[in-house]
């Protein structure tokens, strides 16, 4: 069963997904068994790029199995103060 | 030769003073709690005769160090009643190195009048200005810079610093003449404000020319820490793209970001406040998504944001779009950009005057997600009414004020834009400072949010101690060099970004300096901060949050903060 995840990418990630709404996340119809780093992989951004991977408001790796309706949140290097 | 200027205002006299063997190697931070620990009783009123102003440009400003131009700010804090550094921005600290001045130091009181203090390369001189009081710091800066010199760099407080409010914070302008560059936390404008001093004016046509022993090694060495700086990701890349406010997604997205007055963690508006909304209004309405508070940054993190009437913020940082924004529950970024001119041009921290409106929404006063209301409210400083009155005196006063339980506030001061329950490195840093809640001061935001400088769990106790502690100490150092925090994203990630610090302290001073030693001297400037607030009655107890971060869960992680004793060993060493 395929299931769906709301993905969302900030600041200079932004440029690979330039319709993806700044307040909404985009939905994404996976397979059980995908990956953070294969859905950031087919959503198009690069991941050498990546440096944060949030997943429901939680640090994850790439490797980490994804479950139906996970909120991703994607971040390349950023800071301030 | 270096100097120190005494500025005697209960005389009106001016003495120029050779600088001590002592502080011959101090500068910025370490030379303004330097200054304070030796010369102002602890006991004394902040804003009494005895308290004074010290300001200090850091060891590396004015020479070509890349964002080396922060500038140093010290006193008695009238909010905390601890010591107080309050650092900023903007192109005074470059023109005071320039003319070979390690330090101003204010004291006394005179018993009328309101005084502009001018400095140039040959004469210092106290000027009554009573035409002046009660002008706003945008204003203010433009008449000065008129009457005086076109490019000064003008440092100034507004009416809520002549009104003595707690929350008032000591203006500096950019290149461009914006009064907007504060050294704003903990009051210090209301010390300033005290002594009649509306303004300081410094005059200098030279921005990177403060002597330097060995040039040449200065040079390559600079040249070696602008390309770490450029060549890391943040500081070459992210902060010049989308500013300080970049971080308003994340800290939403970790659960950290405090919304009404520190209920929730997460704001579900977050996003039409952030770095990557501001960057696109900026630029649509002509303004810029980059920016330098001083010549000589290759960061670049501030942004100019016009406003709609026409008026131009800038910048607006993330802990004041914050502070007025999820802080409030307002999600309109033209009233967070009006809220904060209004403080810069009245002269308030925009991060205590934003923890001030969460308590009085709080307290019923004003409704929470309403900005007009909260303009309305703000503009009342300016007036000097009672709520005008309150507003300025901070949120812990606020509190006091309206029988408010949930104020965020440690020794007084408002507790910044990451909740110290679900980023809890930064929660032992607030607690523990020597400056009351202060993120700066040890920015465990680094490794609990931005995985720079390594990993530490942000929900749970373990390692936060540490943490905390080795950032106070390296930030206490680098609020010393006048370069500006910001370069430790950068430095923390790159084994050869201390060492090259040290190498150009060492080219500059023909020091034999070693990072161990700076690192000792961080810790002395924490030492020495810890002894005056110990003098001045502080203790252990007020080394900790306010209790309802004990006791209440923060949604989405429901962690509450739960370090105590603990706390107490962040300074061991
Ligand atoms: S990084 Fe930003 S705050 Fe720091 S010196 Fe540069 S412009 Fe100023």
């Amino acid at each position: 069963m395929a299931m769906q995840v709301e993905l969302r990418v900030f600041a200079t990630l932004r440029k690979y997904l330039p319709d993806h709404p700044l307040d909404r996340g985009v939905v994404v119809t996976v397979e059980p068994g995908t990956t953070v780093g294969q859905l950031i992989t087919k959503a198009g951004v690069p991941l050498e790029k990546v440096k944060i991977v949030m997943v429901n408001n939680r640090h994850a790796d790439l490797d980490q199995q994804l479950v139906d309706g996970d909120r991703v949140a994607v971040f390349p290097p950023v800071a301030g103060g | 030769m270096s100097k120190i200027l005494r500025v005697n205002m209960t005389t009106q006299k001016v003495n120029i003073e050779e600088v001590p063997e002592k502080y011959l190697a101090l500068g910025g931070r370490g030379l303004t709690s330097q200054i304070i620990l030796d010369e102002v009783p602890a006991d004394c009123h902040p804003l009494g005769p005895n308290n004074k102003l010290v300001i200090a440009p850091g060891l590396l400003s004015g020479t070509s160090a890349p964002s080396s131009g922060r500038l140093s700010v010290g006193g008695k804090s009238p909010l905390t009643g601890t010591i107080k550094e309050a650092n900023a921005g903007g192109i005074t600290s470059q023109k005071l190195a320039n003319l070979g001045i390690k330090a101003i130091i204010v004291e006394g009181k005179p018993s009328k009048g309101t005084y502009v203090l001018r400095v140039t390369a040959d004469n210092v001189e106290l000027i009554p200005a009573d035409d002046l009081a009660g002008k706003g710091t945008y204003e203010l800066t433009a008449v000065l810079r008129e009457r005086y010199n076109k490019k000064a760099g003008v440092i100034c407080i507004g009416p809520a610093g002549e009104m003595r409010m707690l929350s008032a914070g000591v203006a500096n302008n950019d290149s461009e003449g914006n009064s907007s560059r504060y050294a704003g936390r903990g009051g210090l404008g209301a010390v300033m404000g005290s002594k009649g001093l509306k303004a300081i004016v410094v005059e200098s046509d030279k921005t990177f020319d403060a002597p330097v022993q060995d040039k040449e090694r200065f040079k390559a060495a600079a040249k070696k820490f602008a390309d770490i700086l450029l060549k890391h990701p943040v500081t070459g890349e992210g902060l010049p793209s989308y500013g300080t406010n970049v971080l308003m997604n994340i800290i939403n997205e970790a659960g950290t970001l405090p919304t009404r007055n520190f209920r929730t963690g997460r704001f579900d508006r977050a996003a039409e406040v952030s770095g990557e909304k501001l960057a696109e209004v900026a630029v649509a309405r002509g303004g810029k998504a980059t920016h330098t508070c001083h010549p000589g940054c290759v960061i670049r993190c501030s942004n100019v944001y016009p406003l709609p009437d026409g008026t131009v913020c800038a910048p607006v940082e993330y802990e004041t779009a914050w502070s007025f924004g999820p802080n409030l529950e307002i999600s309109d970024l033209d009233v967070i950009a009006k809220l904060n001119y209004i403080c810069n041009d009245v002269g308030l921290d925009t991060i205590e005057t934003g923890c001030t409106l969460g308590v009085l929404m709080e307290a019923g006063v004003l409704p929470f997600g309403d900005g007009q209301a909260a303009i309305k409210a703000l503009e009342e400083v300016g007036k000097g009414t009672p709520l005008g009155r309150i507003i300025g005196a901070g949120a812990a006063v606020a509190g006091k004020v309206y029988g408010v339980t949930r104020v965020p506030v440690v020794k007084g001061q408002g507790i910044p834009a990451y909740d110290p329950r679900a980023c809890k490195g930064n929660g032992v840093t607030y607690a523990t400072s020597t400056m009351g809640a202060d993120h700066t001061a040890g920015y465990a935001v680094t490794a609990n949010i931005l995985k720079v400088g390594g990993f530490v769990e942000p929900t749970k106790e373990d390692g936060q101690i540490e943490l905390s502690r080795n950032l106070q100490v390296a930030t206490a150092a680098i609020d010393a060099t006048g370069l500006c925090l910001f370069v430790a994203f950068a430095v923390l990630d790159n084994p050869e970004g201390l060492p090259t610090i040290v190498e150009m302290l060492n080219a500059q001073y023909g020091t034999d300096l070693t990072v161990d030693d700076v690192v000792a001297l961080g810790q002395q400037i924490l030492k020495n901060e810890r002894e005056f607030n110990t003098k001045a009655g502080f203790t252990k107890a007020d080394d900790r949050l306010p209790e309802f971060f004990y006791n209440e869960e923060l949604a989405p992680h429901n962690t509450k903060f739960e370090l105590k004793d603990e706390l107490d060993e962040v300074y061991n060493f």
